[in-house]
């Protein structure tokens, strides 16, 4: 068990550095100059020979990457242009915002699309099987942003449930004593249930948004896999030996079923992050997401590097995250590795 | 809680176990309702072990799942009445159902691996059903599974307790199988298929099992198979089913003997076996027509195809990571590497047809495809027509002209045909490639390749799904043929067919043989088609030959005990 | 011809399908009585098709049939709501919300239909060949498509717009790439499974060289699975190019797109003036659907078994 875990973390590593590759290329095989970019809109000749220089663009490329490399060792990872500070620091505060947002957004579709899918496969051309198809086709169709807009639109504007889309609290409460940045957790520990409330107020919106978007492939995902494995060769057995329903679906069904589930998971975490900066600038949430877009608007490339990393090397672990997972559920991996 | 049905005391008359009056069953399919079981009539006596015959789509798989209620959504019982000790199967409910299964009447199914619950320990598995029926309480349950693992004699079962069945053969999940439909001492078995799939020796260990198990307990026993020798070996009366009706019931010792009806008789003719010759599988009238077969026999001057001391290695899955093997390079260390073929050599003369037998996992399969040039050997030399074609690299092979001399005829006529090619033009492939017939002769030749397999005219504009397995297997034929061989090889070519479809084809292949001169190189598991089709045999284990010879003498007195073992596997039914 | 060949009979049990020796039926018939059997049993399917036809419309001739400019604006009529004049509503600068919707179709369309193509042409092949010669070709096509996989998609479309510059192009070849490793999957799975099938082997014995077997028999036999494959990615080419313009990436003001059209009415939601992004989303929405329909239609008329 052991071994495997070790010997997968090892995979990770090619991965890695596949990904700062991309990275550091996305900045140097432009079409045009890299200081130019890195210079901004506003720059004359001698600050974007100074810029060059002071980047080390002036040196070959395999002495740019190791210097860029060495960098990011450090953690830096340069600084915003339009704000001056080091970018690595302003996506430390700013990433609790968006991972508080996007895990809850999964946790919530997760509860929701497991079942549901479980259920409509269970009871197969049932009207929940029907909804589970229709929530399922019309979820992937939605437009994230466009889901936003229609809660806030619904909720805020016409029934007046939820705060005005403005962040992660309203303009009274004030944020709670940073322990992991995650203001539900930091406002229950430190016991101010005034800004647990207003956090969660102000969450409800941005993470149905999300739940309802990554909904539809989970519970397609289930259900897909839930029919597959009723209708294999083991559960007839477990049904000609006379086991239980909640048995045969549970023990026998379910565990096999999560396996292309939980990879579908991957698949459903890429798209979380690309849909988190959309919801992030629906709802003005100060998250990475939309540094990255207001950086992305003004031509400054460090934060949107900074960014695409960060994000990424997210996602690498994430994916690990559920490989052992699965490594778990299925013995097969675990033992043969 | 149902009472378990206590046998009635013995008056010579007995209720029977299980008594199926009439019973029709149903499916919803696209093409509207379909009858895959009618009007089927079964009576089994306690202790009784019964034998349900029939190919495939005779619905006999369909009545047995009828009987333990255990027919997917599609699928109906419409009419009829099953009784099982005096309950009313159609009456009682689904709990009750439950009750019953696996507690009075269990089932074990075919591919042994797919029926067991790949992430769940076997001994947990047969803990569920023990602990379902209250069989034992959950103190008591894990010795009474590992009981049972001794039982169906599993070595070192409470080491196998914990296994997964990946890490199982077959056999040892077939095995697995049965100790969960025996945990809980059920009154009946219905055993579908369970030895398809599984070799020869194999199916005897698990059939044997399945007898001694079933006697010691008393118990009633249903075996669904395709293959009358089988039940007719190992089950007290046979029933024969087609399309759906039972045609025939009699006593086993009676049915090879003196079978009724037309369907059972060309059935049982179709059956390879002992001391017939090949035309004697056929029907009578068809047997009559295609007249005596040809008295061409093997060539004494050189060898056509000569095969020393050849090798084919495998990395061994596993020994080395990826990673490692990413780093290093050179040749593969010692021990990392799998023999699956471990230096052979034999010969086959021409016109001489030479079968090659042996185990999954023999080895036989590795030997054809280098045979074949579509794998490249180890080490060892593969000489043909006295040309070592064995040192031209696979994959230039595909186009040269030597490509013309061998051909093949592959295991599965349905996955050797592009499904997107009519059958005109499968058989046109090598033609277009390999020969410089012009476009305009090229449809005659066709025309004329079909009309030798026999295959209707009117069916060459078809495309595969719309033909039947014995249309398939006579295109994949044509297509070998097509280009005059001197050497075919013929991968289990009727391990698919039903046995009728068999008959017919093993017919047309050695027909072909003696009409156009060609060597075969027949591969199969099945040692009684062997015996009818080829003159010399090879029987292989390990990646080894263990004996060869000519065919009646490897029969008749086998010398190497692996051999011997092999022979003796073969059911006997008795006649 | 009178050798006893002839004499074996031909083989009489029924084909699987229920085509009889009596009456021989061609291939497209079955095609189409199956296209027929799968719009009868599901409705929807015909319902994406229509929908389809009606988005292909737009796109061809959108622009001729607009009843007003999508690029005047009119500042007395600005922010009305849905009307017999303007049947979709005007925005902040009083231009017609329909005619813009309808214009975008084009657009939207275009940018949806080059980057499947684009990736359809490099992911497809690349992973038929990794999947058919497996090797070195399949370790780089597999490092390369993995090395896209490692990034949240969208994110790595984002980074690609802001490297290459912001134009429609380069959302096109954004899109692109991001969608790639999902062909060379399906692509390369398809012909993996496909080397070592009894048909392939057979051609090999018959004399085709690897070029041959690839593009002659395992092509023809991937098309069908590659065709689902594009009409689902044709959904989500359009979202993607839809959530790069909406967060301001691509496609410039004032030209007509849905994306961007719902990023201008986002401001006006919480005032109420819903309808400036409730119409080019609702289109986007639709457009969307209509392909995933299609797709899971296509699905079911290629491949009845892996129906879900």
């Amino acid at each position: 068990m052991l071994a495997t875990l070790g010997k997968r973390l090892l995979t990770v590593i090619p991965t890695l550095i596949g990904v700062i590759i991309v990275t550091f290329l996305l900045t140097r095989v432009l079409p045009g100059d890299p200081a130019v970019y890195f210079a901004g809109p506003a720059a004359t000749p001698d600050s974007i020979a100074e810029i060059r220089k002071g980047l080390g663009l002036d040196k070959p490329l395999p002495e740019q990457f190791v210097r860029y490399v060495g960098d990011l060792a450090h953690g830096n990872f340069g600084n915003s242009l339009s704000t001056g500070r080091p970018v690595a620091t302003e996506i430390a505060s700013r990433l609790p915002a968006s991972a508080e947002l996007t895990l809850l957004g999964l946790f919530v579709s997760l509860v929701i699309a497991v079942p549901l899918g479980i259920l409509a496969a269970v009871k197969q051309g049932s009207w929940i099987d029907h909804t589970c198809r229709v929530v399922a086709t019309a979820g992937v169709s939605l437009p994230v942003f466009f889901t936003g807009l229609l809660l806030v639109y619904a909720f805020y504007y016409q029934l007046g449930w939820a705060p005005a889309p403005l962040g992660r609290l309203d303009a009274f409460a004030s944020a709670p004593p940073q322990i992991n940045g995650f203001y539900l957790i930091d406002s229950l520990v430190t016991g101010n249930f005034e800004v647990f409330r207003s956090a969660l107020s102000q969450l409800i919106l941005p993470v149905a948004t999300l739940a309802i978007f990554s909904l539809a492939p989970i519970a397609r995902m289930t259900r897909a896999s839930m029919l597959a494995v009723l209708a294999s060769e083991f559960v007839r057995t477990a049904r000609a030996s006379g086991l239980d329903t909640r048995t045969v679906i549970i023990t026998y069904a379910f565990r096999n079923a999560m396996l292309p589930v939980v990879t579908t998971l991957g698949m459903v975490f890429s798209f979380l992050l690309g849909a988190n900066v959309l919801v992030e600038k629906v709802f003005a949430w100060p998250g990475i997401g939309s540094y990255a877009v207001e950086a992305l608007l003004q031509s400054d490339f460090a934060p949107v590097q900074g960014f695409v990393l960060t994000m990424a090397v997210l996602y690498v672990v994430l994916n690990l995250v559920i490989d052992i997972l699965y490594g778990v559920i299925d013995p097969r991996v675990r033992l043969e590795g | 809680m149902l009472k378990a049905p206590t046998p009635e005391v013995d008056t010579g008359e007995a209720l029977p176990l299980l008594d199926v009056r009439d019973l029709t069953v149903e499916f919803q399919t696209r093409r509207g309702t379909v009858q895959a079981v009618k009007h089927v009539n079964i009576s089994l006596a306690k202790g009784e072990t019964l034998g349900i015959v029939g190919e495939s789509g005779s619905g006999k798989s369909v009545t047995s799942y009828a009987v333990m209620r255990i027919l997917d959504r599609a699928g109906r019982i419409a009419d009829g009445s099953v009784r099982f000790s005096n309950l009313d199967l159609r009456q009682i409910d689904e709990s009750e159902m439950r009750d019953l299964r696996g507690r009075e009447m269990s089932m074990i199914f075919q591919s042994p691996r797919l029926a067991l619950n790949p992430i769940r320990k076997i001994g947990h598995q047969i803990e569920d059903v023990l602990l379902q029926h209250a069989q034992a309480d959950a103190a008591a349950a894990a010795d009474k599974a590992v009981e049972m693992l001794e039982q169906v004699r599993i070595a070192r079962p409470r080491e196998r307790y914990h296994a997964y069945p990946f890490e199982l053969s077959g056999g040892m999940c077939q095995r697995v199988v049965i100790a969960l439909a025996l945990a809980c001492r059920p009154q009946l078995l219905i055993a579908d298929e369970p030895t398809t799939g599984l070799d020869v020796t194999t199916q005897k260990a698990v059939m044997d099992l399945v007898v001694e198990l079933t006697r010691e307990r008393g118990m009633s026993t249903i075996l669904i198979t395709h293959d009358l020798g089988l039940a007719a070996a190992y089950c007290d009366k046979v029933i024969v089913m087609e399309k759906g009706n039972v045609v025939e019931t009699a006593k086993a010792e009676t049915i090879f003997r003196n079978p009724m009806h037309p369907y059972t008789r060309k059935l049982m003719r179709a059956t390879p076996r002992p001391g017939i010759t090949l035309r004697e599988l056929l029907p009578d009238e068809d047997a009559l027509r295609a007249g005596a077969i040809g008295a061409a026999t093997a060539k004494a001057d050189a060898p056509l195809l000569k095969v020393e001391k050849l090798v084919k290695e495998y990395p061994r899955q596993g020994a080395a990571s990826s990673l490692s093997r990413l780093f290093k390079s050179g040749p593969t260390p010692e021990g990392e590497v799998f023999r699956a073929v471990d230096g052979i050599s034999f010969e086959i003369a021409r016109g001489e047809s030479v079968g090659l037998v042996g185990e999954s996992g023999c080895g036989k399969s590795t030997t054809s495809m280098m045979l074949m040039r579509l794998i490249d050997k180890t080490s060892g030399t593969i000489s043909f027509d006295g040309e070592d074609i064995g040192a031209i690299p696979a994959k230039d092979f595909a186009t040269l002209p030597q490509r013309r001399r061998i051909q093949m005829v592959f295991q599965d006529p349905t996955d050797s045909l592009n499904p997107r090619f009519t059958a005109a033009r499968a058989i046109a492939d090598p033609l277009l490639r390999l020969s410089d017939i012009s476009r305009h002769s090229l449809r005659g030749r066709v025309e004329e390749l079909a009309t030798q397999v026999g295959l209707p005219l009117d069916l060459l504009d078809r495309f595969p799904h719309q033909l039947s397995g014995g249309q398939k297997a006579r295109v994949g034929i044509a297509r070998a043929i097509a280009l005059k061989p001197d050497l075919v090889v013929l991968d289990e070519p009727t391990a698919a067919l039903d046995v009728s479809v068999q008959a017919v084809v093993l017919n047309l292949l050695q027909d072909l043989k003696d009409k156009l001169g060609m060597s075969y190189l027949f591969v199969s598991h099945d040692l009684n088609v062997v015996r009818l089709l080829c003159d010399r045999v090879i029987v292989m284990k390990s990646g080894q030959i263990v004996e060869q010879g000519l065919t009646a003498r490897v029969m008749d007195a086998p010398q190497a005990e692996y051999t011997r073992d092999l022979l003796a596997a073969i059911p006997h039914p008795p006649i | 011809m009178t050798d006893t060949l002839n004499a074996i009979p031909p083989v009489t049990e029924k084909p699987a399908l229920s085509a009889t020796p009596a009456q021989p039926k061609p291939e497209h018939n079955s095609m189409l009585r199956h296209a027929r059997y799968v719009m009868s049993e599901n409705p929807v399917t015909g319902l994406a098709f229509f929908l389809f036809a009606l988005i292909a419309v737009c796109a061809l001739i959108g622009p001729y049939i607009v009843p007003h400019d999508p690029l005047a604006s009119d500042t007395a009529s600005a922010l009305q709501a849905p009307s017999w004049k303007h049947w979709f509503g005007t925005d902040q600068l009083g231009r017609d919300i329909l005619s813009r919707v309808v214009v975008a179709t084009r657009l939207d369309f275009i940018i949806a239909i080059t980057s499947v193509a684009l990736v359809f042409a490099m992911g497809g092949l690349a992973g038929i060949a990794a999947g058919y010669f497996g090797g070195w070709t399949d370790r780089i096509v597999s490092r390369l498509s993995d090395t896209i996989m490692a990034f949240p998609l969208f994110v790595l479309a984002m980074g690609i717009v802001a490297a290459l510059g912001n134009t429609v192009t380069n959302i096109v070849i954004a899109t692109a790439i991001i969608n790639f490793p999902l062909y060379v999957r399906v692509a390369r799975a398809e012909a993996n499974v496909r080397r070592e099938a009894g048909f392939v082997q057979a051609a090999r014995l018959s004399g085709n060289g690897d070029a041959r077997i690839l593009l002659g028999h395992i092509l023809p036999n991937i098309m069908p699975i590659m065709m689902v494959q594009i009409s689902l990615t044709m959904g989500y080419a359009i979202l993607n190019a839809a959530g790069l313009s909406f967060i301001g990436l691509g496609v410039k003001p004032p030209t007509p797109e849905w994306g961007i059209m719902v990023a201008e009415g986002a401001a006006n939601i919480i005032s109420g003036e819903w309808w400036i992004a409730l119409f080019p989303g609702a289109a986007l929405m639709l457009a969307v659907f209509t392909f995933n329909l299609l797709g899971d239609g296509l699905r079911d008329l290629v491949d009845p078994q892996r129906r879900t």
